[in-house]
Order: C-alpha cells, then sequence, then structure tokens
C-alpha cells in the first residue's frame, strides 16, 4: 500500500501498476482512487434509459400541469383499459347474461346449455365471494354450513338457494331475510346447568350416540321441540338443523351441545342481493344447488317473490357483467 | 462539577417527567412505554453520577480526550449491537416464515404473525442495519477525515438513544401499538425521539467532516451524507401525525387517502434506497478497497453515479403503487425513474467488483472478500431486477406476490447483510486490537451457509411469486377466474417451506459469525489450517492444471 506522505502533496496521480491507470492523486486512510474514464457500454446504457423514459412519458400520462397531467400521445388511460377490457368482456357473455336475465330460475333445469354456463358462472363468483366462509371446496367448517351435502337448513331447491343468497341469513335490515332466534337457555337462566346436561344428553340421544334420557326428552319436548320437531328432525321454517343425522353445524361433542344450548352461536349471512347483480345471484345459486345435495322443487311455499325481484333489479355498480372486476 | 449536575438534573427531569406520563397514561401501551422511558433515564442518571471523574474535578484539572487517537469506544458498542440485533432480527425472520408455513404457530395476540413481522423488518433494517451504519460511519469518517469524532458525549447519546428507540419500537409491535405503516410503524412519541437520535447523529457526522485534516471530502461520506439528510427528511415528512392525546399511543396521520399512500411509499422507497443502497453503498467504498488493498476502480465513475442515484431514486416511489387509485401520470413517473435508476445503481456495482483488478486472487483465498464480492453481485442482481419490477406490465404479474418478497430478500440478504457480515469481520480484529480473527474458516463456513440460505429463499419465491401471479390472472375458456385465492395459497406451501429453511441457513450462519466474533473479543484465536488453495503459479499468477491422477 502507498502511505501519502501528507495531505494533498499529491498534485499530480502516480501509475497503478496493476492495471496500468494513472490515480487522481488523492488518498484517505491508505485508499486511492483511480481516474478509469466512466465504461462506456454503461454510459451508452444510461443514456438509452434516458430516451427511453423520455419517450415512455410522452407516449402515455406522465407530465403534471397545472390543472391536469399530459395525457399521453396513445390516449391510454388505466380507467380506459380497465373499461374496454370490461365492455369486451360483456359483449362476449351478453347474450348468455340476457337470457339469464330473464329466465325464472324453476325454469333453468329445462335448459342444459344455460344452466352449465350459469354452473361455470356461480363457480367463478363463489370463488371470489363464498370462499372465505365456505371454503374453497364449499365443504364449510365449524359453524359455516358444508353446501356439498343434501342437509339444508333453509331449503335446498333452486328458488330457496336463491331466495337465501338475496336476502342472506339473520341480515339487519332485510325484511325478507331468513331469521330466527334459538334462546339462550343457559346464559338467560330459562334451564338449570344440570337441565341442559340432561336435554344434551336427549339431542345426543335423537342419533344414537348416548343412552335415552327420559328427564332430557321432557325438557326438549317442552322447550326445543316447537322448533326442531317432536322427534328432533329439524324445521326449514325457523332454519333449526335436524338433530338426528351425523351433521354437526356447530359440533358434535357433548362439550359442544351443551355450549349451543348455553350460549347459541347463530350464523349470519350477507344479503348478497344488495351487492351482487340478479344474474350473478343466479349463477351462484346453480353451482351451489349442483355441487350434490339439490333438491328438485318440491313444496316451494316462499317462491313467489324471488324470481320477479331478479329479474327486475338492475345490476349495481354499472357491473356489465357479473365477476369480471374481480381479478385481484 | 456544574456539567455533571447539569446532565444529571436533565435525566431527572426526564425521569420525572416519564414516570408521571406513566401513571396518567390515557392507555396501558403508552404507560409501559413511558416505564421503560423511566428505567432508562435512571440508568442514564446513575451512570451520569457515578461515571464523573470527581478527583479530576476536585483538583481542577478535567481529562481530555487525546486528539491524537480515534474515538472508538461507541463503534465497539456498536459492533456489539449490530451482531446482537441481527441475530435477534434472522430469528424472527425465520419464525415469521415458519408462522406462514404452519399457522398453529401464531401465538396470540403477542406473537401472530401482524405483530411480529414488523419486529422482523424493524429488527433487521434499523436495529441490524441502523447501527451496522451507525458505528462503520463513526469509523470511516474519522478515518478518512483523519480527524476525531466531533461532540463525543453526542455520539455516545446517538448511540444509546437509537437502541432506545429500538427497543420501544419493537415492544410496541408486540404491545400492538403501530401506526400501520410499512417500516414506519412506530407511533408519533417513538418518531420525535428518533428525530431527536437523528438531528444528533447528522451534528455528530457533520461536525467530524468540518474539523477534518483532509482537503478532500471520501466518496464514502457523501453517500453516508446523503443517508443521514434523506432519512431525516423522509422520517419527518412520513410522520407529521397529529396524537389522540399527549399521554397515549394513538396518533393520525396528516396526510388521508391517496395521498397517504404516495407519501408512506416516497418514504418506503427511499427507505429502501438511502437507507439500505446509499448507506451500505458508503460501507462498500470503505471496507472493500481496504480489504482488497486495491485503489477504487473509477473516481469519476464514483462522482457520475453518487449524483445520478440521489437525484433520481428519490422520484421512484410511486412503482409501489402501480394500478391503484393513484393517478396515472404520477404511476409513469415512477415507473420511468425507476428504469433510469438501473445505471446508477449499477454504478455502485461496477466500482466495487473492479476495484478487485489486480487482487482478484484474493477471491479464492480471502472468505472476507468473497463474501463482499457476494454482496456486489447480489446488489447488482436486485437492483437490475428492481427497475425490471418497477415496468408495469411486469408488475401486474409480480404485484401482491412473493415475488417482491425474494426481491427485497435477496437485496436485504444478499447485500445489506453480506456487505454488513465483510465489515464487521473487517472491524472487530482493528476494533480490539486482535491480531486477527478468531477463525478464518468459520468464516468461510458463514459464508457458505448465507449463500445456500439466499438461494433457497430467492428461488422459493420466485417460483412462488410467479405462480400466485399466473394462478391469480388464469381465466378458463368460457371466461371465468380458475382459482380462488385459498387455491394458490395451497399450491404455494412447499414453497413457504422451502423458505423457512433457506432462512434457517442464513440464521445458522449468522449464529457462527456471533461465535467467531465473541471469540475475537475474547482475545482467543483458533488453531486451524490455512484455508486450502488451489494450485497456481503464483510469478504467472495463473492456476496449474491438476495432477494426473
Amino acid at each position: 500500500m502507498v502511505e501519502a506522505p501528507g495531505a494533498d502533496k499529491h498534485p499530480k496521480g502516480r501509475l497503478d501498476e496493476a492495471t496500468n491507470t494513472e490515480t487522481v492523486g488523492h488518498e484517505w486512510d491508505g485508499i486511492e482512487e483511480l481516474n478509469t474514464p466512466l465504461p462506456r457500454w454503461w454510459l451508452w446504457t444510461f443514456y438509452a434509459t434516458i430516451v427511453f423514459a423520455l419517450g415512455y412519458s410522452i407516449a402515455y400520462p406522465a407530465w403534471p400541469m397545472i390543472s391536469r397531467a399530459s395525457e399521453g400521445m396513445l390516449g391510454w388511460s388505466s380507467r380506459g383499459e380497465l373499461a374496454s377490457d370490461l365492455t369486451a368482456q360483456a359483449s362476449e357473455r351478453s347474450r348468455l347474461v340476457a337470457e339469464l336475465a330473464i329466465t325464472p330460475i324453476q325454469s333453468l333445469p329445462g335448459k342444459p346449455e344455460l344452466m352449465r354456463a350459469a354452473v361455470a358462472g356461480g363457480a367463478a363468483a363463489f370463488k371470489v365471494n363464498c370462499v372465505q366462509c365456505h371454503g374453497a371446496g364449499a365443504a364449510g367448517s365449524k359453524g359455516f354450513p358444508n353446501l356439498n351435502d343434501d342437509d339444508w337448513l333453509w331449503g335446498g331447491d333452486l328458488v330457496a338457494i336463491e331466495q337465501t343468497l338475496l336476502h342472506g341469513i339473520r341480515q339487519p335490515g332485510d325484511a325478507a331475510t331468513r331469521q330466527s332466534i334459538m334462546p339462550a337457555f343457559g346464559v338467560d337462566g330459562l334451564l338449570t346447568p344440570e337441565q341442559i346436561e340432561q336435554v344434551t344428553s336427549h339431542v345426543l340421544a335423537l342419533s344414537g350416540k348416548a343412552r335415552p334420557d327420559p328427564a332430557g326428552a321432557k325438557i326438549f319436548a317442552d322447550n326445543c321441540a316447537v322448533c326442531h320437531g317432536p322427534g328432533g328432525k329439524g324445521s326449514r321454517q325457523f332454519g333449526a338443523p335436524d338433530l338426528t343425522d351425523a351433521i354437526w353445524l356447530d359440533g358434535s361433542t357433548r362439550e359442544d351441545i351443551a355450549a349451543q344450548i348455553h350460549r347459541p352461536h347463530m350464523g349470519v349471512m350477507p344479503a348478497w342481493g344488495e351487492r351482487l347483480d340478479p344474474v350473478t345471484i343466479k349463477m351462484l345459486a346453480a353451482y351451489v344447488h349442483s355441487l350434490g345435495g339439490g333438491e328438485k322443487f318440491a313444496a316451494v311455499p316462499d317462491a313467489t317473490a324471488a324470481p320477479a325481484e331478479g329479474g327486475a333489479r338492475a345490476a349495481p355498480q354499472g357491473q356489465p357483467s357479473p365477476t369480471t372486476t374481480e381479478a385481484p | 462539577m456544574v456539567s455533571v449536575l447539569a446532565r444529571a438534573g436533565v435525566w431527572l427531569v426526564v425521569l420525572f417527567l416519564a414516570v408521571m406520563a406513566s401513571a396518567l397514561a390515557a392507555d396501558g401501551g403508552f404507560a409501559a412505554h413511558m416505564g421503560i422511558v423511566a428505567l432508562a433515564a435512571f440508568v442514564a442518571l446513575w451512570f451520569s453520577l457515578r461515571g464523573a471523574d470527581y478527583d479530576g474535578i476536585a483538583r481542577g484539572a478535567l481529562r481530555f480526550p487525546d486528539q491524537g487517537r480515534y474515538d472508538d469506544d461507541p463503534i465497539r458498542w456498536g459492533v456489539i449491537a449490530t451482531v446482537f440485533w441481527g441475530m435477534a432480527g434472522f430469528l424472527a425472520g425465520v419464525f415469521i416464515a415458519a408462522q406462514l408455513a404452519w399457522p398453529w404457530l401464531n401465538l396470540e395476540p403477542w406473537f401472530n404473525f401482524g405483530r411480529v413481522r414488523p419486529l422482523h423488518t424493524s429488527a433487521v433494517i434499523f436495529a441490524f442495519g441502523g447501527n451496522a451504519l451507525i458505528a462503520t460511519s463513526y469509523y470511516v469518517v474519522q478515518r478518512t477525515c483523519r480527524a476525531r469524532l466531533a461532540f463525543p458525549a453526542l455520539a455516545r447519546f446517538v448511540f444509546w438513544g437509537y437502541q432506545l428507540f429500538i427497543v420501544l419500537a419493537a415492544t410496541g409491535y408486540l404491545l400492538g401499538i403501530s401506526e400501520g405503516k410499512e417500516y414506519a410503524e412506530p407511533e408519533w412519541y417513538v418518531d420525535w425521539w428518533l428525530t431527536i437520535v437523528w438531528v444528533s447523529y447528522l451534528a455528530v457526522f457533520v461536525g467530524t467532516i468540518v474539523k477534518r485534516s483532509e482537503p478532500h471530502i471520501y466518496v464514502a461520506n457523501w453517500f453516508y451524507l446523503a443517508f443521514i439528510v434523506t432519512v431525516a427528511m423522509l422520517h419527518v415528512v412520513n410522520n407529521l401525525d397529529m396524537p389522540v392525546s399527549l399521554l397515549g399511543a394513538k396518533s393520525y396521520p396528516l396526510f388521508g387517502g391517496v395521498q397517504g399512500a404516495l407519501v408512506q411509499w416516497w418514504y418506503g422507497h427511499n427507505a429502501v434506497g438511502f437507507f439500505l443502497t446509499a448507506g451500505f453503498l458508503a460501507m462498500m467504498y470503505y471496507f472493500v478497497p481496504k480489504q482488497a488493498e486495491r485503489p477504487i476502480y473509477s473516481y469519476r465513475l464514483s462522482i457520475i453515479h453518487f449524483w445520478s442515484l440521489i437525484f433520481l431514486y428519490i422520484w421512484a416511489g410511486p412503482h409501489h403503487l402501480h394500478y391503484t387509485a393513484l393517478p396515472d401520470w404520477a404511476q409513469t413517473l415512477g415507473m420511468v425513474f425507476s428504469i433510469m435508476l438501473w445505471m446508477p445503481s449499477w454504478g455502485g456495482m461496477i466500482n466495487g467488483l473492479m476495484t478487485l483488478n489486480g487482487a482478484w486472487d484474493k477471491v479464492r483465498t480471502d472468505p472476507i472478500i468473497r463474501m463482499m464480492v457476494m454482496a456486489l453481485a447480489f446488489y447488482g442482481m436486485s437492483t437490475f431486477e428492481g427497475p425490471m419490477m418497477s415496468i408495469k406490465s411486469v408488475n401486474s404479474l409480480s404485484h401482491y406476490t412473493d415475488w417482491t418478497i425474494g426481491h427485497v430478500h435477496s437485496g436485504a440478504l444478499g447485500w445489506n447483510g453480506m456487505i454488513t457480515f465483510g465489515a464487521i469481520y473487517y472491524l472487530v480484529p482493528r476494533l480490539w486490537g486482535r491480531s486477527r480473527l478468531y477463525s478464518l474458516r468459520m468464516v468461510n463456513w458463514h459464508f457458505w451457509l448465507a449463500t445456500l440460505g439466499i438461494v433457497f429463499y430467492a428461488a422459493s419465491m420466485w417460483v412462488s411469486g410467479i405462480t400466485q401471479g399466473l394462478m391469480w390472472r388464469e381465466y378458463g375458456a368460457d371466461g371465468y377466474l380458475v382459482n380462488s385465492f385459498a387455491d394458490s395459497v395451497a399450491a404455494v406451501h412447499p414453497m413457504f417451506i422451502m423458505r423457512a429453511f433457506g432462512g434457517l441457513l442464513y440464521l445458522v450462519g449468522a449464529a457462527i459469525m456471533t461465535v467467531n466474533v465473541w471469540a475475537t473479543i475474547l482475545g482467543r484465536l483458533r488453531r486451524e489450517a490455512p484455508l486450502r488453495d488451489a494450485a497456481h503459479d503464483a510469478a504467472r499468477d495463473r492456476p496449474l492444471p491438476a495432477p494426473a491422477a
């Protein structure tokens, strides 16, 4: 290492042997600097990126002015690009969407091609809007119903599913929402802990998981049968689950059931009619119906309002077609 | 005597105020933090009374530091703090990587991902990186100015004040105190404290430059100065907040909505540009030529790339907000400034790598040089990747994916980590007056573990990021999205495990460094065989062909 004899005693640099280059002549704590010119490829690449930047900023919106920015020679804007993408999507699907809009959901099974398209569209909308609670495979989890089975709380035909989607479950402010409340038997002191124990045994006995408990059966008949039915088969009018089968929304252990009687967990589902357009709702209903548990129309007590209302409602936020704006 | 009393009086007042604030606090987090401040003030009070030179005062002869020696105490503390916080930060990183792979590791509420993640980023950037920058800047500025550190008391205040900032920030995250701004999470009172510390740091650094006995200011000091000044500006502007109560932790920002987002990413990107690039380039400009014992490759390049880097970096922030509510013109400018930044960034890599001209054999024989070369290689790679990812069509694929995470870590682990390790290995024997490091072979182990760790990390995040980007935009033949978000999470799960493994390798490498540094400080020398060298002809500086088997 070359030690500088003193500050600025190097008015001129020395020749560095290894590189055959002049040094600048400064020295700090033994560090010198070579006077190598800028590498040409570096300089020209730098110039090229500047030229590209200038060109790009002329072609695209870039320069802020007093009231607005320059719009760019190409006339491109991100809003414009989105609008044209949406229009292209909408025109591709316009025939299908128009047809779905005028087709009452009861008639869908009679039009296999339309049904197939509705199921495909519903599958996409489901991935964006429903998987958060019901899971990617629609299998649900504790507190969130499995949509693949044939066990329906509020009804499993197309019309009932559409009704649930449009108005939600226990959605505040929606007059047509699915509504029911299970009393908090423990918290409100309607049953003593001992009675809860007994009725829990009875509920377990209904599906053969415990020995019959006469005291529990009595409590059940007095307090629970009005919604769950005398045999515990449940009631769709109140969304009261069937307690005799092997499917348990909030858990099947003795603790789970006792906890549910003590302080019931009651699920809420949004009224999707306020957020999605009627065609997407129809598609979702078709998709959920197609998952495996869909029921045929048997007795449809409340199928009057849904189709008419669905067909008349305009698409919210001016979305020309369902789901296209949902891409991440 | 008067100055001792005055100093003790200040700490006593701070102690009193902190205890009062803790007692009257509006929320538990603020009370806990004021308790920490009170404890710190008490320790400062204790040391200012106990450490005073009463004999000297009595004799009327105050000790003046020897101006002929460099002031290295805060640097020694800084090196130890760098190693300590580095281990803490890497450990937190491995932990949150494991949380992403195995979610049951989210230990509610203090150790869930949302709280440990800012702990990790702040620990590695501000605690590990910040201490490394403060310590090396004190070292470099004294030697390249041939001047003792200005304002020695203030220099010590900067070190300890910065540690208090780190402790307040880190405990705040775990307690759930956060502004929710990435890399700027600490709340208003911690921000104010850091502002005081940072202005003191600027005073120490500029003061030392002003009293230099060299005619010119060395390039490393330009970079340190740019880093200190710009970080001060970024920190103040991005933290213009209104506290809800002067006795509570919560505050609200001055800028809201898209303006707030723009200010945040102007800050966030330049935290990368000036903290992690300019500051660490300053380290590179001193430690690479010193370790290689070669002159800097090009003085002219250092001027041009310094000024172009400083000028261009500050405009590139909007590229973090492509395809958002930010107006198109701002997105365009963010992109083109990022592209123009490519060559100015590479200027630093060229100047570092080409400084080895005439000493390339040291890559074979010196694992510290090897570490520095690897740092520069990763610096070059990530400063190419960055401009590429700022291009809008690339960004539409990469944004919100793990590609960004991989990019950040190839820069952070590869560039910032490796150059810091190199500087630590250079500094420790010199600061503690040892003839050499405890073990050079352990440096070699550290090098390979860290390199392998980065390869695992970056490669898995590239695969993961591109998988996510492609899955999110995949449309089927009928024009509908194919995948749900949860599908993409399931698809990248193996990559998350590989990433955690890469992080673990990096952590193990750092643990080896900790042992090595510790043993060196204790003055031990490991008796070990020299690193194997390939047979070569020293006279011609050419390798010899392998002997026939």
